[in-house]
Formats: C-alpha cells, structure tokens, sequence
C-alpha cells in the first residue's frame, strides 16, 4: 500500500432545500484497500456516494475531488464510470429479462459500428464470471438467478468497466449469510488484485471483518476514520461514533398519558417476501400497543418493520401471512386495506411520495382521500362540508399552504407529511402506524410532527412509529421494540433506553433463532 | 379568496376555451362566415354527437389511467343488434333502445371484469374487444338493415316541438330552455355561496361571481339564440347530450365514484393505501363506459337510418383525440369532461370548415393530425414550465 490516496474527497458540502445533507465532509481512500462508511440511515453516507459517482453533478456541490492524483469534475455517472468510479446500488441495476451476458454489458457493449459481437461478448462475460466466482451459463436470464448471484452480476458488470474504485451501498442487505459471505470473500480477492472498494454497510459484524478502516459519518459530518488493521475495534466502538450526539430540546415536553388497556396487539405474524415466497421477512412478530401510548419500532433498512406493518394494513405487502391481529382483545380480518380501514388501522407510509399522496391533486383532496365516505350521502360529496373540513385540518396540523386546493406536489416535504398524516386522522382510527413519520423533513417541521404525535396519543389513540433514527424513538416513545432479521429481539421501556443497547438488538444476529 | 387565485386554478381550462374560440374565430373567416349560420351550429352538434358522448366515457377510462380502443367495435355491433330487433324481429323500437344500453352495460362488464379483476392491461383488453365485436358486428349485421320507424329515425333527426310557436323567427321552446338554464345556473351558484357562508368559508369575491355568472350566461343565451333560429330548434340530440354531459361532470366532480378515479390514475398505490377499492372502480369505469356506447350505438344508427357492421370506424380514435386535445394527461389523473367536450368541437369545427372550404379529405386528415399534436405537445410543454416557475 503506498502513502498517497487513491481518493480524496476535501470539503464536501452538498444542501438540498432546507437539509444540509454534508457539511465540509473531507474523506481518503488509500489504494488497495477495503473502506467502510457507517452512519445511521440520513447521516449522508448515499449522498456523498451520489457526489463521488456524478449523481449529483459537479456544481451542485462545494469541494473537491481528487482521483488517481487528478482534480474531477463528475457531471453524469458516465464520467466517473471513464475514471473506474463504478458504484453498485442497493436496488440492482440490472434487467430482469436480458441475459447476464447482455446485463454485463449494458452500456459498454462490445460492438464495432453498433453491431455488437456476442461471440467475443459471451467469451469475455465467461471470464468475468469465473473472476467473481459465479458458475451460471451466461445466457441465463437475470430473473432465473437468485438475489445474491444477481450480486455478482453486478460486480462483473462493473469489473467489464475496468472498475478501479468500487463502491457498494449496502451488497449484502438483501442476502443471507452464505451468499453474504461468498460476495465479502470475492470483494477480497478483488482487493488482492488491486481493486479499491468502499463497502456502505449497516451490518457492523460484517463491516469489522472485512473492511481496513472505518469513516463514521453522523448528520453530514465526519466523526473519526478508523485504521482497523492498526487498533482494536468495536461494534461497541463504532455504535458508539454513528449514534453519540447531545439530545437536546429536539422532542417536546410530553407527559405520557399511557394506559394499560391493550388496543392493538398482534402475534405469531409470519410475512414472506413478495416475489421469493422462501424468504422470510417478518418471522412470528409478537406486539401489543395500548391506548394512549406511543411505541416505537426500530429496525435498520430491510429488518422487516415496514414489511411488517405494511402486511398488518390489509396485507398491503407480502405473500404467505399468517398470524392474528386484534384490536380491542378482539380478532379482526385485516385481509383488505379497506378492512383494516374499516376496523380503525391506519398507516402512514413512509414513501410519501410514492405510497401516501396523490401529488397531483389538491390539499383538500389528499386529506380526504381515506375518509371520503364519510363526507357523502349516497355516494354524492358535500362539496362545502368537504372544504370545511380540509380547512380544520389544515390549521389542526398547520400545514402551510396558501390555500387546500393548492397541489400536493408544490408543497415542502414537512408539508406534504402532514397532509398524509391529516388523512388518517381525518378518518380517525384507534391505531397510528407511522412509518418513518420525519424522513427528509427539517429540524422545525419534525418538532411539529412530533407534537401531532403527542396529541394523538393524548387522545387515546394507540400510536405506533416506525424509525431508524434511534434518538427520534427514544425521545417520543414510551417502549421500543427492536426488529433484526425481520425478529423481534426485544422491547425496552422509555426509562431503560439507550441507543447503545437498541442498536445491539437491532444488530442482533438471529439465524440459529430461526 | 382572492381573485388571482380564483382564475388561476381554472387557467388552464380557459386556455382550451380560448383554443376553441380561435378554432371557430378563423374557420369562420375561412368560410366567409358560412359556419356561423343557425343550420350549420345544429349540424355541427348533431354531426359530433357520437364524439361527444363517447368522449364523456373515455375521460374517465383515460383519467383512470387506462384505454379503450373498442368504443368503434362495440358501436356497430350494438347497432346491429338494434337492426336485428327493430327490423327484422318487428319489435317496438323502444325495446330496443332499452336493449342496446343492456348490452351496452354488460360489454363494458366484460371489459370490466378482464381490466379490473384479472388485471389484464386495458390496452390489450380492449384491443380484443376492438376486434371480438368488429366481427361480431360483421356477423349479425353484414347485411346492411334499413327502415326502422320514424319514431326511432327522430332521436337523432327530430328537435322538441315548436309547442309555443315563433317569436320573430326564434323558437320559443329554445329560448326558454336557454332561459330556464341560465336561472338554474344563477340559482345553483347562489345557493352555493350560501351554502359556503355556513360552513365558514370565504366565498369568491361577488363582483367576479357576478361577472362570470354575466359571461356564461350570454354565451349560453347566445347559443340558444342561434339553436332557436336554426329550421330545428331543440334538437332531442342536443337533449341527450346535455343531459350526459350534466350528469357525468357531477358525477367526477361531485362522487366518490368520480373522486375515486382520479385518485387511482394520480397514484394507484396511494390510493390502494387510503382503503379505494380499486377494482371495483375500474369495473364500474368500464360499466358506464360500454353505457355510453350503447346510447352512442342508438344514436349513430337513428342518424343513419340504417344498422350496417362499417359503421363506427375509427370512432375510439376521434373519441381519445377529444381528450387528449381537451388536456386530459395520458399519464391519467388529470382531465375534465369540459375539456373533452371542447376538444371534440375543436375537432368537429375543423371538420366542417375543412369541409365547406372543400378541402381533400385526405389533407384533412393530416390537419386533424397536426392539430392533435400541436394541442398535445402545447399542454406539456405549458405544463413544464409550470414546473420550473
């Protein structure tokens, strides 16, 4: 290994509208090694991947970029792709219907005047198989091949690129053990050839094992780089770095109105993956909530929390669910949305964009969208009574907006939120599930939320909030039940809750549980 | 409410309405006012009529965030059931309207159930459908069936009888159709604004109500005025249609139905995560949608005077131009009934005055089609820079 990095990022600063996603993040890469980046989810380990790839172009960020010795200007990801920048996302890039062959050159076929010859392709894809330890036909379609091969497609599609700089945001999340540990041991022998890697990952063990050192990152900033080789590390050590900040007044004064009367309890919940009806995503999850209380769930990216509420709410994900539901110490079919709606869940997703709102209709018409029936006789909506409404809504929740038949799409995230939060309460449930309630929201708007939260727990209503931001749990929720593996490894009361002793349930290995 | 937020919601739907005005202003001036006289406004809605009530159905199927390619299909062969019953099995031709709206509805069932239960894309659906009921009509009406009652040749071709007689050439029963709309109108919007005060909200200032109650109601009195000096009058056409248009626009804008399907073309899983039944929607879109080809059918066979398996063609694409000239986004969740309607006399207007200028059909043709893109390519661009402002 030699002195001078293959990498330097210097200064990094990177703001979207109203978050500072990196402040001066300043991060070196010594050639040859594997580097690991950790952070909780929002901390800003993706955006400074996006910044390094030309995702977020040169110029919509401050700092500078230094490669193999030479001052970068990323626009597109095909300009870091020319350097040997590859970057592997989390959600494969890859085409489900199209051989690997075809899937590895994507982009970068090998053709002479537009005419690809597959004969040299099919050779070449042979060999980059064989280097990333994958023994399929290359002819095979994608879909055919499990998760973890499709994996090793991808790094073979980025060994096709003559990749120098390889970064994985978050390879093994999708895994299981054997294919996660096949995958880390062909990123090492990568390493032994002279590839560089940046390895995002969540999984601490795993990190620890592989990486030679560590960049914590925490709220955009840089905490510590860690020389793995050099000192002893941690999980302890490293919990410790992505999570240790001063809670201050970020959460409202709330004193808890909880009860013991159970609202909402489920048990035995089995959910199994959608598509790979094998795979277990949720795994005889047991939970109660009781009224007025407010529980968190934690979990890291792909645990099972929103899988697991998801299948709650009318089976709205998932395959092969078993389990019972009871609201009220009674048994309830949850086996549509419509009847989870109907029985009181409600749940706010935590893609609002996607899964919460109608963006291009109006404030009036979001908030209502659940609850409409309630604002119509024989099917015909009281127009005036149904802007009433929206109008009490608004100003309940302060939503800011200059008037409800405003458009969804025009508003401030923080905004949008509590529109989507606004239609669930207009249809006034006795269960709250809250899926990531504050993600990509300012510090402002999330005191607010928060507030609403509060006031709906005041009001009798079982609350329970999905989060990957310990600190929001621990500053809003009476108990918190951790999810690892898509298990519930344990539940902490308010009183006894440290990040340090959430994240080791939340990083709790469960497969001999299984 | 202030007045710029009043006008700016509905921007958009008076930019269409100015479209239509230019369309009109310079085919006038092209004809030498020729499609200005009372005949030629009648016929031009009589003509259009089929476009008009598809395109009421197609709204919604393209809102919705589907298609339907067999509107034309199911057209002629619901035709040729009314042949077959009316002519050749001698039965009372009231009978058989009543059947073509049955069939009617249990084709759009059909369709319905495909696109909404088994969640076969409509596109492929109704392409099916386009071609099952194109040879289903070549079967049952490759006979061309003419000679049907007068009664039944009058839906398309009769008008309200001139019961109170002229005034100065105008006809009466007109003029108090236009006059009973115009106060249905001032009465509905005061009621209204009444009920807006009791439920607290800030009513739109009343010089603009006023103002636009005044610009509405001449155009409506204007229209009426011509209709009345036209040899007709009323026609029961000009009815049906009105009528359609009324109910479907209350319908979208004041159901859940209506609400429903916007929800779903804007965001299909937002809207399976608020509690909508989205099948059960889509069926029902489907439903009135095969409604509307069979009072479509009735009408384009009264007209003709015959049922024959020809009739029809390309109806599906006269219908989705409609739309999408009237600004419903082929991406869904976005479209209006108002708008269709005027796409479709946008297009009927060029029709006519392409026609009285004596201009080859098939240059026409290329018009219309340069016309459908210009309008297309305007509203996304319009729409884009929405986006930046």
């Amino acid at each position: 290994m030699s002195d001078t990095p293959i990498l330097e990022m210097v200064d990094i600063s990177k703001e979207f509208p109203g978050v500072k996603a990196l402040s001066d993040v300043t991060f070196k890469v010594m050639p040859g090694e594997i580097h690991a980046i950790c952070g909780e989810n929002g901390a800003g380990k993706s955006t400074l991947m996006k910044v390094l790839s030309g995702v977020h172009p040169f110029g919509s960020y401050n700092g500078d970029i230094t490669f193999k010795g030479e001052t970068c200007q990323f626009k597109t990801i095909r300009d870091s792709e020319a350097k040997g920048i590859v970057i592997i996302h989390q959600e494969l890039a890859l085409i489900p219907y199209l051989s690997i062959t075809e899937n590895i050159f994507l982009g970068n076929e090998r053709a002479k005047n537009g005419v690809i010859n597959w004969n040299l392709a099919d050779e070449q894809a042979v060999e980059l198989l064989k280097r990333v330890g994958l023994s399929e036909h290359p002819a095979t379609n994608i879909v055919d091949i499990g998760v973890g091969k499709q994996q090793l497609v991808e790094i073979a599609k980025a060994l096709a690129k003559r990749v120098e700089l390889l970064i994985l945001d978050e390879p093994t999340a999708a895994l299981n053990d054997d294919d996660s540990q096949h995958l880390l041991s062909i990123i090492r022998s990568l390493r032994d050839e002279g590839v560089t890697s940046i390895i995002i990952s969540h999984k601490l063990g795993e990190i620890l094992d592989i990486a030679d050192s560590i960049t914590v990152i925490r709220d955009g900033q840089v905490v510590e780089t860690l020389d793995v080789t050099a000192s002893d590390v941690t999980e302890e050590r490293l919990i410790k770095g992505m999570v240790g900040r001063e809670m201050n007044s970020r959460f409202p004064d709330h004193e808890s109105k909880a009860t013991n009367q159970e609202v909402f309890r489920i048990e035995n919940w089995t959910v199994h993956h959608p598509m790979d009806v094998q795979r277990v995503m949720v795994d005889k999850a047991n939970l109660t909530v009781h009224a007025g209380e407010i529980v968190g769930l934690a979990g890291l990216m792909g645990s099972g929390r929103t899988e697991l509420a998801m299948s709650v709410f009318g089976r709205a994900y998932g395959s092969n669910i078993s389990g019972q539901v009871y609201l009220n110490g009674d048994r309830v079919n949850v086996a549509t949305v419509e009847q989870a709606v109907d029985a009181g869940i409600a749940y706010v997703s935590e893609d609002r964009k996607r899964y919460g709102l109608n963006l291009i209709q109006s404030v009036k018409e979001n908030m209502t969208a659940a609850g409409l029936q309630k604002l119509a006789n024989f099917g015909i909506i009281e127009g005036n009574a149904e802007i009433s409404v929206a109008n009490e809504l608004r100003d309940e929740l302060t939503v800011k907006t200059h008037s409800i038949e405003a458009l969804v799409g025009k508003l401030s995230g923080g905004n949008q939120q509590k529109v989507s939060l606004a239609k669930w309460v207009y249809t006034d449930p006795q269960v709250l599930i809250l899926d990531e309630p504050t993600r990509g929201i300012d510090v402002g708007a999330k005191y607010e939320i928060y507030q609403i939260i509060n006031e709906l727990a005041d009001k009798g209503k079982a609350v329970l909030v999905i989060s990957s931001e310990l600190p929001e749990l621990i500053g809003i929720c009476d108990r918190i039940y951790a999810l690892s593996e898509g298990h519930i490894t344990g539940v902490v009361d308010k009183a006894d809750a440290t990040q340090e002793r959430l994240m080791n349930l939340m990083t709790q290995e469960t497969k001999d549980a299984a | 409410m202030s007045l710029k937020e009043t006008m700016g919601g509905s921007l958009r739907q008076y930019g269409i309405m100015a479209a239509l005005v230019v369309v009109i202003a310079i085919a006038a001036a092209g004809t030498g006012g020729k499609l200005l006289m009372p005949n030629n406004v009648a016929t031009l809605i009589l003509q259009n009529s089929y476009v008009l009530i598809l395109a009421v159905g197609m709204v919604m199927v393209i809102v919705a965030g589907h298609i339907d390619l067999s509107v034309g299909s199911v057209v002629a062969f619901i035709g040729g059931i009314i042949g077959w019953m009316a002519i050749n099995w001698h039965m009372p031709w009231p009978l058989a309207v009543l059947a073509a709206l049955v069939v009617g509805v249990v084709i759009g069932a059909w369709h319905g159930f495909w696109v909404a239960y088994v969640r076969i894309p409509a596109f492929i659906v109704t392409l099916a459908g386009m071609l099952i009921f194109r040879g289903l009509a070549l079967v049952i009406a490759g006979i061309t069936m003419a000679g049907f009652d007068q009664g039944f040749i009058s839906i398309a071709s009769g008008s309200l009888p001139h019961v109170f007689g002229f005034v100065a050439n105008f006809d009466v029963v007109t003029l108090i159709i236009g006059v009973v709309g115009v106060v249905g109108l001032v009465w509905s919007q005061v009621r209204d604004r009444a009920s807006q005060i009791k439920h607290g909200i800030a009513p739109e200032p009343f010089g603009f109500m006023v103002g636009k109650l005044i610009v509405i109601s001449v155009g409506i009195l204007a229209v009426t005025a011509v209709l009345a000096l036209s040899d007709g009058g009323t026609p029961f056409l000009l009815v049906i249609v009105g009528v359609l248009i009324f109910i479907y626009s209350f319908v979208l804008n004041r159901t859940v139905f209506g609400r429903h399907i916007y929800a779903i073309g804007g965001n299909l899983n937002a809207a399976i995560l608020s509690g909508i039944n989205t099948a059960r929607t889509n069926f029902m879109i489907f439903v009135h949608m095969g409604l509307l080809c069979g009072v479509a059918a009735v009408v384009v066979t009264s007209r003709a005077g015959a049922a024959t398996a020809q009739v029809g063609q390309n109806y599906e694409l006269d219908a989705i131009a409609a739309c999408f000239i009237g600004g419903t986004a082929v991406t869904g969740g976005i479209g209006k009934i108002s708008g269709a309607m005027i796409g479709a006399l946008i297009m009927g207007v060029l029709n006519m005055a392409l026609s009285i200028a004596k201009i080859d059909p098939a240059v026409q043709q290329t018009i219309k089609g340069f016309v459908l893109l210009a309008a297309v390519a305007f509203d996304l661009l319009s729409k884009r820079r929405a986006k930046v402002a």
